[in-house]
């Protein structure tokens, strides 16, 4: 059994940095919080104005400082609150994926989703379906920063 | 991190954060940061009592920053900044923290919990360790309101905001205003005629000089913030001039092509050239270009020849007009689930089953049967007559999940117009509960059942169908818990009230929210219950949700109070958290210019420059810049990365 499967099985938690736009996603977060739908704790969320702010350094820079997954999420396409920030956003999903992909680190790390204010469930479900898909991924190695 | 001296203090919010996190030891963790001088919890951080004591914290520790860690920064964030001010401190140095929504109240794990209330509380801590006091930017207001929608809604909030003394715009798709309001024959629970008690109104909105009306007209673009939006307004052609038009009815009755009348739900016929009922405002024939032969006067040409006042231009063109407005109010309206959706009560293919706005255009003095309340198909009498309610509410496997709120209410309406028309008539009423909410309702849904004889069976109808003439409706009574099987002449649906169409569209424009059933979001379901979250634009009437006219009224009233109350300023407030340039890293590449939707970026001397009316502060300009020359306020990448680590360490 290689070293990462090993810690797999073992009660891994994979640590994830999710990035909610203000107007759609966090909304959607606050609304899953007043319905009080559950799920799983390994995100902590930032609030950005819009997931058009969100660099792919901020991507690498959580990589980089030992998250497992990144997640933003964004108003639907052609509902941003900023008229076209999500589509930047969106632009930059392949060009961060390839460019994870060149160094080595599994692209699935980093999710996109769209949820809007009125979302709490689907918000609930983005984040259980990706703790649960990075799962089997392990802790990720990578880019994390030697922090002995 | 910069030094700082940071105040944190954790709210138990009752019980709601604290029986899932330890808000105890949140507090201390956050009382060992870097930064951090000063650290405490509080039951109630927003009571009166837990906001003197972050003031006096404030005083006592010489704090220049502080974090609550509470509920969501929608709720609160205006709260404990007004109140970080009142201590002295700049408003835009105090950081929410939530620890509720996104914290206590979807977790259960109580370890897992808090261990998440420390990681969003530090990095709060560290975005405000590099917050900058700023001062809001103000902007100038233009005194001048758009109202989408010329309904009930949209038109007391016009009057209501014109009597004011500001200006309106009022724009309506159809050719006349008035809405579905304008259709219904009587209005529970007084019955006194509707359109008695609208076309007043409408009159009052003609002749306002404040108040300039476009109808046949649609909302196409709008752009700039609260204060200052610019619409396109695209104004079809009616190819009747409305201040010639005399509503004389010569070209109507010369007009060949019949098609039918949308006012009446297709129970009538009009022209081509028609005007959608007689007291229409404004006052004018509208020629119907989908219909009309041509607009040719070698095709046809009928209406024009007989016009004596020569009001008739098959010229006219669709015109886009530009308006600067500081305030939008949104009043839609809805439209009735399709009867076609239906497909157990005759998915609308089976004679004498309607809608229950063209029950009220059969009941109506205006509609098909001048009042008289006859079957479309032959126009006899109905002796019995089968009204059904929820259909298509209430039914979140198949149809719409909400109530629609007034249907239990028109519904014992219809069947007191028609005992009234039809005295020696039966008319039977399939309900699931009977919601009579409101004042005088409850009183007028038994007088139904006591003085008009109405008879109630609790169930539903599972299948109509055509039989003998007569329309076999099959159903329960669960009550007695017998089938029940009616012949009858005559079924009215009171069918869901759903989203006017095109509202996905307005919203879309305007760049706000619908909820999961399509209906316009509101800012807060409680405390914010007219206002859109996109600030300076508010809703009004069952375009926000189902409502009956009395809670229009009002919220249309509450609407325009919101408007009146903002645009009495001479400037607005802009948040100051806009994108500033480091012209010492800025290289004048552009690339800042062509992200920002908002054209608030310019070239001056090779340095990108912000302009910080226009800037609403998204941030895609720091996303594109290779050199983080240019960032937003208060979200530094600096500040961001931070926060980054505060979440994983």
């Amino acid at each position: 059994m290689s070293e990462q499967q090993a810690e797999v099985t073992t009660d891994y938690e994979p640590r994830i940095v999710a990035f909610l736009c203000k107007w759609c996603s966090s909304a959607g977060s606050d609304l899953a919080g007043v319905s009080r739908i559950q799920y799983p704790s390994n995100a902590t969320p930032i609030t950005v104005p819009c997931s058009g702010s969100v660099s792919p350094m901020y991507i690498l820079s959580a990589l980089n400082k030992g998250a497992d997954g990144v997640l933003v999420s964004g108003c639907h396409i052609g509902d941003c609150h900023y008229i076209e920030g999500n589509f930047l956003a969106r632009r930059k999903i392949h060009l961060v994926k390839e460019l994870l992909g060149f160094v080595g680190v599994e692209p699935d790390r980093f999710r996109m989703s769209w949820v809007s204010a009125a979302e709490g469930a689907k918000y609930s479900q983005v984040i259980k379906d990706f703790v649960e898909d990075l799962r089997p991924l392990g802790p990720q190695k990578k880019l994390k920063a030697d922090r002995s | 991190m910069t030094k700082k001296r940071t105040g944190v203090f954790v709210c138990h919010c009752g019980n709601n954060i604290a029986a899932t996190v330890d808000v105890k030891k949140v507090a201390e963790v956050m009382a060992t940061e870097e930064g951090v001088v000063y650290s405490e919890d509080y039951v109630y951080m927003c009571s009166d009592p837990g906001q003197n004591a972050v003031i006096q914290s404030i005083k006592d520790n010489n704090l220049d920053s502080v974090v609550i860690s509470c509920c969501s920064p929608n709720l609160h964030e205006k709260t404990f900044r007004d109140n970080a001010k009142r201590a002295g401190l700049n408003s835009f140095t105090c950081e929410i923290a939530n620890i509720r929504e996104q914290c206590a109240w979807v977790h259960k794990d109580r370890n897992r919990a808090t261990e998440k209330a420390i990681k969003i509380s530090r990095s709060a801590v560290r975005r405000a360790g590099r917050d900058q006091p700023l001062e809001p930017i103000a902007v100038p207001v233009t005194r001048k309101v758009l109202v989408i929608g010329g309904g009930i809604a949209g038109i007391q909030a016009a009057l209501d905001i014109a009597n004011a003394g500001l200006e309106v715009i009022l724009v309506e798709k159809q050719a006349t205003i008035g809405g579905h309001m304008l259709q219904l024959s009587e209005t529970f629970p007084t019955l006194d005629c509707s359109q008695c008690i609208l076309s007043p109104k409408m009159v009052d909105v003609s002749r306002h000089p404040k108040i300039k009306l476009m109808t046949y007209s649609e909302v196409k673009e709008v752009s700039g913030s609260v204060g200052n939006f610019r619409v396109n307004i695209l104004q079809k052609p009616t190819f009747v001039d409305a201040e010639l038009c005399k509503i004389c009815d010569d070209c109507a009755a010369v007009c060949p092509v019949v098609v039918p009348n949308e006012f009446d739900l297709g129970l009538t016929a009009r022209r081509a050239i028609h005007i959608p009922f007689a007291q229409a405002i404004p006052a004018s024939y509208t020629l119907d270009e989908s219909a009309c032969l041509g607009l040719n006067p070698i095709r046809c040409g009928k209406c024009k020849d007989v016009c004596e006042v020569g009001a008739i231009n098959y010229d006219m063109r669709p015109q886009t007009l530009i308006e600067d407005v500081g305030a939008i109010v949104v009043a839609t309206g809805y439209d009735l689930y399709g009867q076609e959706h239906m497909n157990e009560l005759g998915g609308g293919q089976i004679d004498d089953v309607l809608d229950g706005l063209q029950f009220e255009r059969l009941c109506s003095a205006s509609g098909a049967t001048q009042g008289h309340v006859l079957r479309p198909s032959d126009r006899t009498v109905p002796k019995e007559v089968v009204f059904i309610q929820c259909v298509g509410s209430r039914d979140p496997a198949n149809h719409c999940a909400y109530c629609s709120k007034i249907c239990c209410m028109y519904t014992a309406k219809h069947a007191s117009l028609y005992k009234h028309h039809v005295p020696d008539g039966r008319a039977y009423v399939f309900y699931i509960d009977i919601r009579s909410g409101g004042k005088g309702y409850e009183e007028f849904v038994q007088r139904i059942m006591e003085e008009d004889e109405a008879i109630y069976l609790r169930g539903r109808v599972s299948k109509l169908y055509r039989k003998d003439g007569k329309i076999r409706v099959l159903g329960t009574d669960t009550l007695t818990g017998q089938n029940v099987e009616i012949d009858a002449d005559m079924v009215v649906l009171a069918l869901a009230m759903e989203p006017s169409k095109g509202t996905a569209e307005i919203a879309k424009t305007l760049k706000i929210g619908r909820d999961k059933d399509g209906f316009l979001a509101e800012a807060h379901p409680k405390l914010k219950p007219v206002e859109s979250v996109t600030a300076g634009i508010f809703l009004a009437g069952c375009a926000q949700g189902p409502k009956d006219i009395p809670e229009t009224v009002a919220q249309a009233g509450a609407a325009a109070a919101k408007v009146i109350g903002l645009l009495s300023q001479n400037t607005l407030s802009h948040a100051p958290t806009v994108a500033f340039v480091r012209n010492s890293h800025c290289t004048g590449c552009e690339m800042c210019v062509s992200a920002c939707p908002y054209n608030a970026i310019s070239l001056e001397n090779g340095k990108a420059v912000v302009n910080e009316v226009l800037c609403e502060g998204c941030g895609s300009c720091s996303a594109t810049c290779l050199r983080a020359a240019i960032e937003v306020k208060n979200a530094t990448a600096m500040q961001i990365h931070e926060m980054i680590e505060a979440c994983l360490a």
